[in-house]
């Protein structure tokens, strides 16, 4: 195709490009951002937990003036009304413009063409539209910080009737969350099409490595789960602009006063809706890091992964289950003991799939001659810390436990074990695995192993308090971290202990930026190792390091065998490749 | 290199890319009215009168006197779907000049049901029942208002392929067939949530 090989400008290569390759980075680097503001907002709050209304150092100045802007009374310290948008923002930065951008739009974007031996998304301008969805939907959220009345705060879940009064914040929340929902649609749909049309030929269902799997089933997930989120937040919008009651029940008092509005409403029509997407959202964090994890399990213990179709099975079967399950979060709510009973017999039920992976994935480590590199030290933290967030889930699912531990620091450990070391160690695992074909340079692995084990240390320093405090009844949510309450005293000591375990892990990043800039500065050797890890699947053994632009392939690769075939007795190599006659 | 199967069909699974792209958008579209019906359910199983009664009353008496309107707005929206599909047969036919028509036909079909949609919306609106009035009101602004937002979109789109558009007809006819088919398929949905809205919000009361 020589025609199309003519000098494209600098807007139309780097900025608006079609290339999926590219689109995957910005996807990348614009969320690893987002992720380390995200983290900033909970280092300034864990100050305030640690050290109640006293200066935060550093950035007191810089919270002084945000205070003021927003109109709240503040002498450097981060006042609770502040403390309260700081929180809410946390949750939707890192959910929606952090963590789902890594792993279904940079990951799922870069690797899913190069694994199924696809010339590119299957729409590609569709796929350049969803970027730049998704960064308009990330300004306004960043904007919102800026309005008086501060960024939304009422939560990441939003609940009215709060939200539905809360200040204008909100409106910009619900815009924000418009653009981002239409984003993740028009991102999964593509990333369905590409997986149904544009496999390699040969690449049949069951040889897709399971990373595609995960990200098929994730992107069906959005799909079907996002639009009754985009239904609800519709709705809060004309109950914020056009003052209706859809959540607003007659009779509320604001402020000692009756509502003025029609009423009639139902709170719980909101969570309804909101847990319809917020559960099944659980598992587009968790399964597309469990595909990254897959790969370089199998990778690196040089064996084929144990239980393929188990996992491909357990992954859809937890895909269809996790829209039965959504009430579990609502046991409080006065719903009624048939809901209960219902939803926690489901919640039972989807941990069945959950356990089936985990288990196919320390059972893959058996008898493997394991190489422990920096994304195996990544792969293989990864399975304990998700082992406790999903456990620990256990007693939350039946509703009798969930009496005493419902909104206690105990949920908040929980699910952070899910979604912090959960997803992001296997984003950090993804990222030191794929580096070299991205960029053709390999990460130091000293720097490496240092940023792991400090970070492991840390991630534990910060969550495992979470458990005993939550366990004594500390709420979450609260701008004193319980100070205030005689029953939390006995484990305040605690707040200092993640706070610190916080700022450390934030230091425990820097190996790993240095190790990124120094890497990236390095000349590239002449003709790097297309793949280093010795690896099967198409995108280390068909493409050179970084891939081709526009087209990826020099031939359209053709699969001749599964994606694991790994230590195949009788051949020369450890490894043969899924490409290889 | 190109992208396959962005016109002809992949073999084993006998789709272009963009007609499964289309079913994924419709199936999220579904979701998005199911949710907005969950919350009528939800809202009317909840209420003690429905309509509910509100500062002006009930809008039961002006519901009856509009139920003519939304029955003509009904059949048009049926009539626009046949002659979507009679558009897209015209092209499958080779027919240049009835495409046109059938295509003209049902963009004036739809513009005549936002006509309707306007009056009815503003006589509502003059008699005080705006979507603050209660939540019937709420639901049914909120509703009809997505579901006409649907309609106009729908309705650039289809301009967009009797005008500027059409000038793929004379280099890739396949493919332009293939984007009136998946049009087509986006407009019989728009008219289904209709012919759901219309009992929902109109007769059972």
């Amino acid at each position: 195709m020589s025609d199309s090989h003519h000098e494209e400008s600098f807007w139309r290569k780097y900025i608006f490009s079609t290339d999926h390759k590219v689109i995957g980075i910005q996807y990348g680097v614009t969320a690893l951002l987002f992720l380390f503001f995200g983290f900033s907002l909970m280092m300034v709050m864990r100050w305030q937990l640690a050290f109640p209304d006293t200066a935060v150092p550093f950035v007191g100045g810089l919270i002084k003036w945000l205070a003021d802007l927003n109109g709240f009374a503040s002498d450097g310290n981060l006042p609770a009304d502040l403390y309260n948008a700081f929180g809410a923002m946390h949750g939707t930065i890192m959910i929606f413009l952090g963590v789902v951008p890594l792993v279904v739009g940079a990951f799922g974007n870069y690797l899913v063409p190069l694994q199924i031996g696809a010339v590119d998304m299957a729409f590609p301008k569709l796929n350049m539209s969803s970027y730049w969805v998704y960064f308009i939907g990330g300004v306004i959220m960043f904007a919102s910080f800026f309005l008086p009345g501060g960024a939304a705060n009422s939560g990441w879940t939003s609940y009215p009737p709060l939200s539905d009064i809360a200040t204008t914040g909100q409106t910009y929340w619900l815009l924000g969350m418009v653009f981002l929902i239409t984003s993740s649609l028009l991102g999964s749909i593509n990333i369905i099409v590409t997986i149904v049309q544009l496999r390699a030929p040969g690449l049949t269902w069951m040889r897709l490595p399971f990373f595609i799997w995960s990200q098929f089933v994730t992107s069906f997930l959005l799909v079907l789960a996002f639009p009754p989120l985009e239904a609800a937040g519709i709705f809060q919008l004309m109950d914020r602009v056009f003052h209706t009651s859809f959540f607003l029940p007659t009779g509320l008092v604001v402020g000692g006063e009756i509502l003025n509005v029609s009423g009639g409403g139902s709170p719980l029509l909101w969570q309804h809706l909101f847990w319809f997407l917020a559960h099944p959202e659980v598992y587009v964090l968790i399964l597309p890091g469990m595909g990254i994890i897959a790969e370089i399990l199998t990778n690196n213990t040089r064996k084929p992964i144990w239980g393929y179709k188990s996992l491909v099975y357990s992954s859809a079967f937890l895909g269809f289950m996790s829209f039965l399950v959504w009430a579990h979060h609502m046991f409080l709510t006065g719903m009624g003991q048939g809901m209960s009973v219902f939803f926690q017999t489901t919640t039972m039920i989807i941990s069945v799939p959950s356990v089936i992976i985990l288990s196919c994935f320390m059972l893959s480590l058996w008898g493997g001659s394991i190489r422990f590199n920096t994304p195996m030290l990544f792969a293989l933290g990864w399975i304990p810390m998700f082992g406790i967030g999903g456990l620990t889930g256990l007693p939350l699912g039946l509703s009798t436990p969930d009496i005493h531990l419902h909104d206690t620091y105990y949920v908040i450990g929980h699910f952070h074990y899910v979604v912090a070391p959960g997803t992001i160690f296997a984003i950090f695992a993804g990222i030191y695995y794929w580096f070299p074909k991205i960029t053709g340079k390999m990460l130091n692995e000293t720097m490496g192993k240092i940023h792991f084990y400090t970070s492991f240390i840390f991630m534990n320093g910060i969550f495992w308090p979470m458990f005993i405090q939550g366990l004594a009844g500390v709420s979450r949510r609260l701008a004193d971290g319980g100070t205030s309450y005689a029953h939390a005293q006995d484990v305040l000591n605690w707040n200092a202990v993640m706070s610190y375990s916080a700022w450390l892990l934030a230091l425990a990043q820097i190996p790993f930026i240095i190790n990124l800039i120094l890497t990236l500065k390095k000349e590239r050797e002449a003709n790097p190792d297309p793949n280093p890890w010795k690896a099967t699947t198409i995108e280390w053994t068909d493409t050179t390091s970084p891939p081709l632009g526009h087209g990826n392939f020099e031939k359209v690769p053709t699969a001749h065998r599964g994606p694991y075939e790994y230590s195949v007795p009788g051949e020369d190599s450890d490894f043969t490749p899924q490409s290889q006659n | 290199m190109e992208i396959p199967y962005n016109v002809e069909l992949r073999e084993d699974t006998g789709l272009y890319n963009s007609k499964l792209g289309i079913w994924l958008f419709l199936a999220s579209e579904v979701m998005l009215f199911g949710g907005l019906f969950s919350a009528y359910i939800l809202l009317r199983t909840g209420a003690p009168v429905w309509p509910p009664i509100g500062e002006h009353g009930s809008i039961t008496h002006l519901l009856t006197e509009t139920i003519p309107h939304a029955t003509f707005n009904t059949v048009i929206l049926i009539l626009s779907s046949v002659t979507m599909v009679m558009a897209w047969m015209s092209l499958r036919m080779k027919d240049l000049g009835k495409f046109k028509l059938y295509l003209g036909t049902t963009i004036v079909c739809a513009i005549i049901f936002l006509v309707v949609k306007y009056f009815e919306y503003s006589h509502k609106i003059h008699e005080g029942f705006v979507p603050s009035h209660d939540t019937y009101m709420a639901l049914y602004f909120t509703l009809t208002g997505l579901h006409g937002v649907h309609i106009l979109g729908g309705i650039v789109v289809l301009a967009y392929f009797f005008g500027p558009g059409l000038k793929m007809w004379d280099v890739e006819p396949q493919r332009f067939t293939n984007r009136i088919e998946i049009v087509g398929l986006y407009w019989h949905f728009v008219d289904l949530v209709w012919i759901f809205l219309f009992p929902t919000l109109y007769l059972l009361n």
